[in-house]
């Protein structure tokens, strides 16, 4: 059996860390890991996906369409963006946060309204919740990729201490606390 | 302890166990990481940013010759631009053993184009690896370098972007001491002139047959023996996604992709009913079984463009849709942007207003093709702008004689525009060519390069004085402008391009993502907007036009000012306006 988690997000955003804050919590606890992340030009402001896989034996590192058990997604329309990735039954965690993408700043697109409403519409289960101002209460706007983990970390079965251990063993020393109270803040804010 | 690693780690991690002691590369996304990796963590290995691939290989080659073993890594189009010395040193072999790592990138996430560098290995008659997961990426490279060795031969090793960029576990072990080849003079192998290549050139043929037999019992190929009515044959990433949509078939696993197995291919079809190829790109595995005359079933169903996905290929075997949510409104894509307070901003702003010919190059700055400043005409390759520019000047017409300029990054220019500009002086070009020095190679996540004064290491050096080196071409005409400058800039790039005299423009401006580079706070939009709109022209991502008017979102914001610039009413100001 193979769980398959799809992180998306807007290039910046901190999708890469927090993709390896579950791959090593998952690695912790005895699993085969692959994970597969977005470098290079997306990076650059444009819609970045991270795809961590595991389970006992993993072969693609890459999440089909309709095979995520889970899409953490840091920003709404991204959510919406990759809601067919999502399995029959899986879970969409999402930030409330909107960033506008150029076609909606240049004018020629607009955002679109309601985007939990609309997930939740479709069918799928959805947890939207704000990241953002969790982040500014641990003490960092740049935080929110870790409190968006610990979001996602009540929504798995590895212990929260797993998640933990790989949280300071993933972030930099010096925003260790940070990072931990935003962890913190994120397991607690559904 | 097993490790979780990118693919490009492992490779790394591979030649530092290998006991190589010379790497020289360009960076090119997806490569970029095993060089970046073996400055930081290895320092028994000597690392260096060449000026470009050509130049990276050489070095490799001459290390090689010099008896140690030897790495260059590159994108798939850097080898076009290293096919030169490969293609000879295929002929000369080695001395100390040589690896070329190449990574392709299928599905073009950050390339030009997609091209199948297994297809340069075969034209290279050089032998070809191709992993498919960080294990085997760095076991490939060890077993590379003494294939390498032993059969006289640089060895290619193929890598692509979900290889390079996907980690997965992988045990570490120590660093190997090779002994190191005793250096002999040795003309008839290593001075490559008709006389001695033709010698060389039977050798080839000689090596690749030898290792077609070598091929057929390898440890890079193996059969795994399981239903006998459908056999899958792959290689490298495309292996992983065929396990998921075939878990009862049996597989030939191929890791060496050149020289292919022959009898092993015909053994294996041979025991199953039905054969599929799944291969990404070009039908390579499929046409050797082809002319082999064995019936295969491949690019009839899966695509060659791109790259593959489970579900992709389960649709292209058994049909029928897949099971997932449905969306029927328009999402708005999200193309990359220049991020808030780029440099190039500046720049684009400005061509796009003076309405010019935007001959355009490879770097963060082709986004200036992008809506709003939408101000690049053609962008072809590495250094191709100053070329271009130079031939569109020669074509003439109204279009374009005076009205046309090269944008080039610093990076860029040097690893290949310099020899545009010495073409467009020595052929008495009158072209303007714009130098976009951000202090850095900003695309692939901030490399040094012969400009920064910094090495790989991070360590001080020389560095090209970017003015006096045009100068030295014969551009008499080098003037240096801050794009954030936007009046000034302007009066710089009409009076350059008005003039018949070749120029060169360097825009100076340091990359907004450099740590050194600090603005004041956020701004902010106050009540004397009069929603005009001008600062939307400047397509930064930190400004959008909401339905209560314009605004600045403070968490992207870097305060770098250009928008208070084209406002004409004064109605940007600092966060607390």
């Amino acid at each position: 059996m193979t769980t398959s988690i799809m992180i998306v997000g807007v290039g910046g955003q901190g999708t890469l860390l927090a993709g390896r804050i579950l791959g090593n919590a998952a690695i912790a606890r005895g699993y085969d890991v692959k994970m597969s992340e977005v470098h290079g030009m997306s990076q650059r402001g444009g819609s970045v996906v991270t795809c961590v896989r595991y389970g006992e034996k993993v072969y693609s590192p890459v999440i089909a369409e309709g095979g995520a058990d889970v899409i953490l997604a840091f920003e709404q329309l991204e959510a919406y963006r990759y809601l067919n990735y999502l399995k029959k039954g899986g879970g969409m965690l999402m930030n409330t946060r909107a960033i506008d993408p150029m076609p909606v700043i240049t004018g020629v697109a607009e955002y679109p309204g309601d985007i939990p409403g609309k997930i939740k519409n479709a069918g799928a289960r959805v947890v939207a919740a704000d990241a953002f101002a969790a982040a500014v209460e641990a003490g960092s706007a740049k935080a929110v990729n870790v409190v968006l983990i610990g979001l996602l970390a009540a929504e798995t079965e590895i212990p929260k201490d797993v998640w933990m251990n790989a949280v300071e063993q993933t972030v930099p020393p010096k925003f260790l606390e940070i990072n931990k109270k935003a962890f913190d803040l994120g397991y607690h804010l559904r | 302890m097993k490790k979780f690693m990118l693919g490009n780690e492992a490779v790394a991690r591979g030649a530092y166990e290998a006991g190589v002691s010379v790497v020289s590369s360009y960076p090119g996304t997806p490569s970029t990481e095993i060089t970046e990796t073996i400055a930081k963590h290895y320092d028994e290995i000597y690392s260096e940013w060449a000026p470009n691939e050509k130049v990276a290989l050489e070095v490799a080659i001459g290390a090689s010759f010099a008896g140690a073993r030897a790495m260059s890594c590159m994108k798939h189009v850097g080898l076009n631009v290293a096919a030169d010395p490969l293609f000879t040193a295929s002929y000369t072999g080695v001395n100390g053993g040589l690896v070329v790592c190449v990574a392709d990138d299928q599905g073009m996430h950050s390339s030009q184009n997609e091209q199948d560098s297994r297809l340069t290995a075969i034209a290279a008659k050089v032998p070809m690896l191709e992993p498919a997961d960080s294990a085997e990426c760095k076991a490939y490279v060890k077993r590379a370098y003494e294939l390498s060795e032993q059969y006289d031969t640089p060895v290619l090793l193929r890598l692509s972007t979900r290889i390079s960029h996907s980690q997965s576990l992988v045990e570490s072990e120590e660093r190997v001491t090779p002994p190191r080849g005793a250096y002999v003079k040795d003309a008839a192998k290593y001075v490559m002139m008709p006389a001695m290549a033709m010698k060389r050139r039977h050798y080839v043929e000689k090596r690749l047959d030898d290792m077609r037999a070598f091929a057929e019992d390898c440890e890079f190929n193996r059969i795994e023996r399981n239903s006998a009515e459908v056999g899958v044959i792959a290689a490298g990433i495309a292996y992983q996604y065929a396990k998921e949509v075939f878990p009862d078939a049996s597989f030939l696993k191929i890791g060496m992709i050149h020289p292919l197995p022959s009898d092993l291919i015909r053994q294996f079809a041979a025991s199953v009913k039905k054969v599929y190829v799944v291969e990404e790109l070009d039908p390579v595995i499929e046409n050797h079984c082809k002319v082999l005359g064995i019936e295969v079933i491949g690019k009839e169903i899966f695509p060659n463009i791109g790259e593959f996905n489970a579900a992709q290929l389960q649709r292209a075997v058994y049909g029928g849709a897949v099971d997932s949510y449905r969306i029927e409104e328009p999402i708005p894509g999200r193309p990359p942007v220049m991020c808030a307070g780029c440099p190039h901003r500046g720049t684009f702003y400005v061509l796009k207003k003076l309405g010019l010919v935007v001959s355009g190059d490879i770097g963060c700055y082709t986004l200036g093709a992008l809506p709003p400043t939408a101000s690049m005409d053609v962008c072809v390759c590495m250094g191709a702008s100053v070329g271009m520019a130079h031939g569109m000047e020669k074509a003439g017409g109204e279009i374009f004689t005076k009205k046309t300029v090269a944008v080039i990054g610093d990076s860029t220019f040097i690893h290949s525009g310099v020899t545009g500009l010495i073409n467009m002086a020595y052929n008495k070009g009158g072209g303007t060519v714009i130098v976009l020095d951000n202090s850095i190679t900003g695309m692939t996540g901030h490399q040094d390069n012969p400009l920064t004064g910094l090495t790989i290491k991070g360590e001080p050096t020389r560095s090209v004085d970017l003015v006096k080196l045009c100068e030295a071409i014969g551009i008499e005409r080098v003037v240096v402008a801050d794009p954030f400058d936007l009046d000034g800039f302007e009066r710089v790039v009409r009076e350059e391009t008005a003039s018949d005299a070749p120029s060169v423009i360097i825009a100076r401006r340091p990359c907004a993502l450099l740590k050194n580079v600090k603005y004041g706070g956020a701004f902010a939009v106050n009540n004397a907007c009069k929603n005009c709109k001008a600062c939307m022209k400047l397509g930064c991502p930190a400004i959008s036009a909401k339905a209560g008017g314009v605004a600045i979102d403070a968490a992207q914001c870097n305060g770098c000012g250009l928008c208070t610039r084209v406002c004409k009413f004064g109605a940007i100001g600092g966060a607390e306006a």
